[in-house]
């Protein structure tokens, strides 16, 4: 990689530019990073377990998915310490990770052609629980002049800019779980229009007092006790899901100005689109079939699906008829590896589509673990227990839903 | 009477809003103004409402166009003399 290289001209966006992954970066309640959490992704280990970053005792639910081991000072300049959540540090971390895997010093781009557009759900909410707990307790002298950004949204999308020096297009992106992948749709709409490089994807972390008493208020939570039980994707026993912290952000370039710096591609976003839910009208195989259309690739062509995996059984009766009326009864490889995480708001479908890119490279399919079976009103070829080998896999499709109605698809091919 | 010294202030710079890298904050930084330190308005404004309030004093807005830790000391100590005097 030369200046030289980095540094000529670029092709102007085309609207049918190509968009792909060159970088990823991962937090997730079964590994920090993206090698080990992988691996435990191959090995069905879960991050699931009781809470412990702070007592709750006292709620109804105890479990989450925790991101382990993170000790901000090894990632986080101390500047940035205290004004950060723990949110903006798992993904100063993750963007940091994706940045070196990507093999690039954004100090080395010109001006404004890279830009950030992150995910987020929650914000800095453990900061502003703290600084809330201090403007009720104490006064407002006491609420720290960080408070005014360590809180909102854009937040992460900010401090990753402003770190490495990102300064061209950029934006944050709020339509909870399905948020991930509308980042990476807007992310390639910004490389569409000229930008060579955005980092996306989305990361999500509240775990705290406030955060649980909005999770709880939300619904949707399994009260069971046992890790390996309380969040079954399509199980007959699917009785609500569990939260977790972390996500993944990725390095997401121009095709052309990839080659030409000759990075490593994990694979492209061939397909993305985004639906909204009409009253008693559910749309997520409305965007999985915009997204296929937009690849221009047959439902035939789909080797795996990454599903959105409520865990409560309407919703998952309602994907598996989605997923259905697409390919068939039982006619698509599905899987959920968030089963080992929980439900990470921004977060999740980030993960699964680092989960997807992973896959298509290594070809093995990773499991869904805690199901033992699909019930028997969820016809999909769920992939259970162990990791699914020898099949050809080239085309991944990845499933959100956000709370509210939001749906994405996007569709990735690898680089084969 | 209090008067708050050099070490003390880099003391509470650093508690409020960290350390540059590569920055010395035992150096002698009396003159170097605190954006070459790595410490931006919000820094600033953060490290004066705790002295504010660990101190029990009002600081004006020349603290806001005190740019350098000297400057800034004045500011204080004019303060703290001030309401000694009281």
């Amino acid at each position: 990689m030369t200046a030289a290289a980095i540094a000529s001209p670029r092709p102007a966006g085309a609207r049918t530019a190509t968009a792909v992954v060159t970088g990823i970066g991962v937090a997730a309640p079964n590994g920090l990073g993206t090698a080990a959490w992988w691996a435990a992704v191959l090995r069905g280990e879960s991050g699931i377990g009781p809470v412990t970053r702070f007592d709750a005792s006292g709620y109804p639910v105890r479990l989450a998915g925790e991101v382990p081991g993170f000790v901000a000072e090894d990632h986080v300049p101390s500047r940035l310490l205290p004004q950060t959540d723990r949110v903006t540090r798992l993904s100063l971390a993750a963007a940091k990770e994706a940045l070196d895997d990507a093999g690039l010093d954004p100090a080395e781009l010109p001006d404004y052609s890279a830009g950030v557009v992150t995910a987020s759900s929650a914000g800095g909410f453990e900061f502003g629980q703290r600084e809330l707990q201090a403007l009720w307790s104490r006064g407002g002298r006491h609420v720290s002049a960080y408070q005014s950004f360590a809180w909102f949204y854009a937040v992460n999308t900010g401090q990753i800019s402003i770190r490495h020096g990102l300064r061209g297009a950029g934006g944050a992106i709020v339509s909870e779980q399905a948020g991930g992948l509308d980042a990476l749709g807007q992310a390639r709409r910004h490389i569409r229009r000229g930008t060579r490089l955005v980092v996306t994807g989305g990361v999500d972390s509240a775990l705290c007092p406030w955060g649980w008493a909005a999770h709880l208020a939300g619904g949707g939570l399994s009260t069971a006790d046992d890790p390996a039980r309380a969040y079954l994707p399509f199980d007959p026993g699917a009785r609500g899901h569990v939260v977790g912290e972390g996500g993944a952000l990725f390095v997401l370039e121009d095709q052309a100005a990839a080659r030409e710096r000759g990075a490593r591609v994990y694979g492209s976003v061939a397909g993305y689109a985004a639906t909204f839910d009409g009253v008693g009208s559910p749309r997520l195989a409305d965007a999985a079939g915009l997204a296929l259309a937009d690849a221009g690739v047959p439902a035939g062509d789909v080797d795996v699906v990454f599903a959105d995996a409520a865990g409560e059984r309407a919703a998952d009766r309602a994907e598996a008829e989605a997923i259905a009326g697409l390919f068939g009864a039982f006619g698509v490889p599905v899987t959920a590896p968030k089963s080992m995480t929980g439900r990470l708001l921004a977060g999740g479908a980030s993960l699964d589509l680092a989960a997807a890119l992973c896959a298509l490279c290594d070809q093995v399919i990773p499991p869904t673990t805690g199901t033992l079976r699909p019930a028997d009103d969820c016809p999909v070829d769920l992939v259970t227990g162990t990791p699914r080998r020898g099949v050809r896999l080239r085309t991944a499709l990845v499933l959100a839903r956000g709370r509210g109605g939001f749906n994405a698809a996007a569709v990735i091919r690898g680089t084969d | 009477m209090k008067q708050l010294e050099l070490r003390e202030l880099t003391a509470l710079l650093r508690e409020c809003a960290g350390e540059e890298d590569g920055v010395d904050l035992e150096g002698d930084v009396l003159d170097i103004p605190f954006t070459d330190l790595g410490y931006d308005s919000l820094a600033m404004l953060q490290t004066t409402g705790r002295i504010e309030r660990d101190y029990e004093i009002a600081l004006d807005e020349a603290i806001d166009s005190a740019g350098t830790p000297r400057a800034y000391l004045d500011v204080v100590n004019q303060a703290l003399s001030a309401r000694e005097a009281a």
